[in-house]
């Protein structure tokens, strides 16, 4: 009799430690989709701020077509990306595109001065920084997760009800890790 | 780093039984030297039920009462778009659950706090002169250090701490100013009895004692507990924003300034990044003073190397403390275990510059005194100060007569009162 009541209770705490188990695993999963509709949600009002930028700067910037384009062709590249590693690789394309872009801006003063592209510039320069800080928030999320899947005992439970870990949102190379820099003292 | 919050969570209760003790005392004598032998009943209830009642107070509307000693006003994105971009960004960062409330305090010295209840209900307050003076990068280190007291939950003990040590020093204040008027003269007419009039002499100057010595101790304790915090708000600002010299060189900025903030007074400077009550080379090395000296964590700051990891900042301040309080650790031990390398980004992000700052400034504070701005044809622009009752008006340079926005200048003032309204 008193082994059985043992062991119902033993029964009983495993099944109480699977449930939390499992429950802590929805969240983590959980956070790292919330923090990836985030970065969703910023390189989207990206997308949608560069033709405004384009917009402004055209006006002064007559002879730069090829700049223009491949910033166009850029966006447009990376807005039809899909997967996580896509995503990855089509920004940072974009991000080489902006960086020349504001490189040549450099050349005309005229522009640098315009109000409408201050007050555009400082919001896709807001805009890229919540990527990266989303992004950061991202991966920090995805290393909770993945560590939770692989470690033991949360791994048992992850496998049996198929929890994958997660892609980290990287950057390719430690150049394209930086916002294009662009100095207005000179 | 779920320890860190309980231990600050453990702190405010301290902080609340040990502030309600000291109220208690102080009752106790005050009630002894102006009722008498059994007046500490008295004295003592009434201190307990201010205790009780400011309690509840600085629990529930603290944050309101800061902001309005400060004379912070809520503002829109529109009146500082880059503002609401910084904090925005910080709290992607910092994965708060909701955008915190944005205030400018009208005011030309540069100094930042937050405040609030929790990480759903919190503020984040700045000057106009911290705008002025700060590029983005150092405006994200200021912004960055104040939402980390956010996710620290470190602001609601700092506003209990404001409210709890603003209404000491008042209290005592009262009592002292009061024993000019007639305090003593209950005293004295029962100084018939001589023993009596004795004890209550002894028990008049005991209070008088501690109603001086309350504040000052009430402060020591504040600054006793608040130091660490700030070098822990400093690290986990630099984790978010992976970007040191922005927060050292917005400090330097900061520190480097002689202007005082008139608005802040003893109760709350404690909640502002740089203690804005100190006179320009005090600032600097300052040594008993609610925040560490800034040069100390300016110094810490630049020393960080290899990482932004809660570890890299406690080696630099390890290093820089060398010999002195090389064991202190300011980062729980959770932090430190965290280990993961974080990667410092490289100086030399895009930077906007300001133009003409200064009229900047001038033209933010009439903003948020309710000016209104009205483009003259001929390219000046008129400030129009709320309180204007006429309809017209002539420019001061080409002479042309101007109508006056009447609405616009009703619709600015309602704003700020339907803003009070949102907050009470």
């Amino acid at each position: 009799m008193g082994i059985l009541l043992i062991l119902i209770g033993l029964i009983i705490l495993f099944v109480l430690i699977f449930i939390g188990i499992y429950n802590s695993l929805v969240q983590l999963r959980n956070r790292v989709r919330n923090s990836w509709a985030q970065i969703d949600v910023q390189l989207k009002r990206r997308h949608d701020l560069i033709p405004n930028l384009v917009e402004t700067a055209k006006g002064y910037m007559k002879h730069e077509r090829t700049t223009f384009e491949s910033i166009t062709k850029a966006r447009s590249e990376a807005m039809s990306a899909q997967s996580v590693g896509e995503k990855a690789r089509a920004e940072s394309n974009l991000n080489g595109a902006m960086s020349k872009f504001f490189l040549v801006v450099e050349n005309y003063p005229e522009l640098k001065a315009n109000q409408n592209f201050l007050a555009v510039q400082e919001e896709l320069t807001s805009t890229e920084n919540k990527i990266a800080f989303a992004r950061q928030n991202y991966n920090d999320q995805v290393l909770f997760f993945n560590n939770k899947i692989q470690m033991f005992p949360s791994n048992i439970v992850a496998t049996m009800f198929n929890f994958k870990t997660s892609e980290y949102f990287e950057l390719e190379s430690a150049t394209e890790r930086e916002v294009p820099k662009v100095d207005f003292t000179s | 780093m779920w320890e860190l919050i309980q231990t600050n969570r453990r702190r405010s209760i301290v902080l609340f039984i040990g502030m309600g003790l000291s109220l208690l005392l102080l009752g106790f004598f005050i009630g002894e030297a102006f009722w008498g032998s059994d007046g500490w009943i008295a004295g003592m209830s009434i201190a307990f039920l201010i205790w009780l009642i400011m309690s509840a107070v600085s629990y529930f509307s603290g944050d309101a009462i800061v902001l309005a000693m400060s004379h912070a006003k809520r503002v829109t994105p529109e009146i500082h778009p880059r503002l609401f971009n910084v904090v925005e960004e910080m709290k992607i960062a910092a994965n708060l659950p909701t955008m915190p409330k944005v205030y400018i305090i009208p005011d030309i010295a540069p100094n930042a706090f937050a405040t609030g209840r929790n990480p759903e209900t919190s503020s984040v307050v700045v000057t106009a002169g911290l705008l002025e003076k700060l590029d983005r990068d150092e405006l994200q280190g200021v912004i960055a250090h104040e939402v980390s007291h956010i996710t620290n939950r470190d602001i609601l003990f700092m506003t209990f701490s404001a409210v709890i040590l603003g209404s000491i020093v008042f209290l005592s204040h009262i009592f002292l100013r009061s024993l000019w008027f007639g305090g003593g003269r209950r005293s004295s007419s029962r100084s018939s009895s001589k023993g009596g009039g004795q004890l209550q002499l002894i028990m008049m100057l005991i209070a008088i004692l501690l109603a001086v010595l309350a504040p000052i101790m009430a402060q020591l304790l504040y600054f006793a507990i608040s130091r660490k915090r700030e070098y822990l708000a400093d690290a986990s600002a630099i984790r978010l924003t992976r970007y040191p010299e922005g927060l050292a060189s917005a400090l330097e900025k900061i520190a480097a300034s002689d202007i005082n903030l008139e608005s802040a007074n003893k109760a709350t400077a404690g909640l502002f990044i740089v203690n804005p009550l100190i006179k320009k080379g005090q600032r600097l090395t300052a040594l008993t003073s609610t925040h560490p000296p800034v040069l100390e964590r300016i110094k810490i700051l630049r020393s960080i190397a290899g990482g932004a990891n809660y570890a890299d900042y406690q080696r630099a301040y390890s290093s820089l403390k060398q010999g002195t309080e090389t064991r202190t650790s300011i980062i729980p031990p959770s932090g430190i275990q965290d280990t993961k390398k974080i990667e410092l980004t490289k100086p030399g992000k895009r930077e906007i510059t300001a133009e003409s700052s200064r009229r900047k400034l001038d033209d933010l504070i009439r903003t948020l005194n309710d000016f209104v701005f009205l483009q003259c044809t001929c390219g000046l622009k008129i400030k129009i100060p709320p309180d204007l009752k006429v309809n017209n008006i002539s420019c001061p340079r080409c002479g042309r007569i101007l109508e006056i926005p009447l609405s616009q200048l009703q619709r600015i003032k309602s704003r700020w009162k339907a803003d009070k309204a949102t907050n009470a």
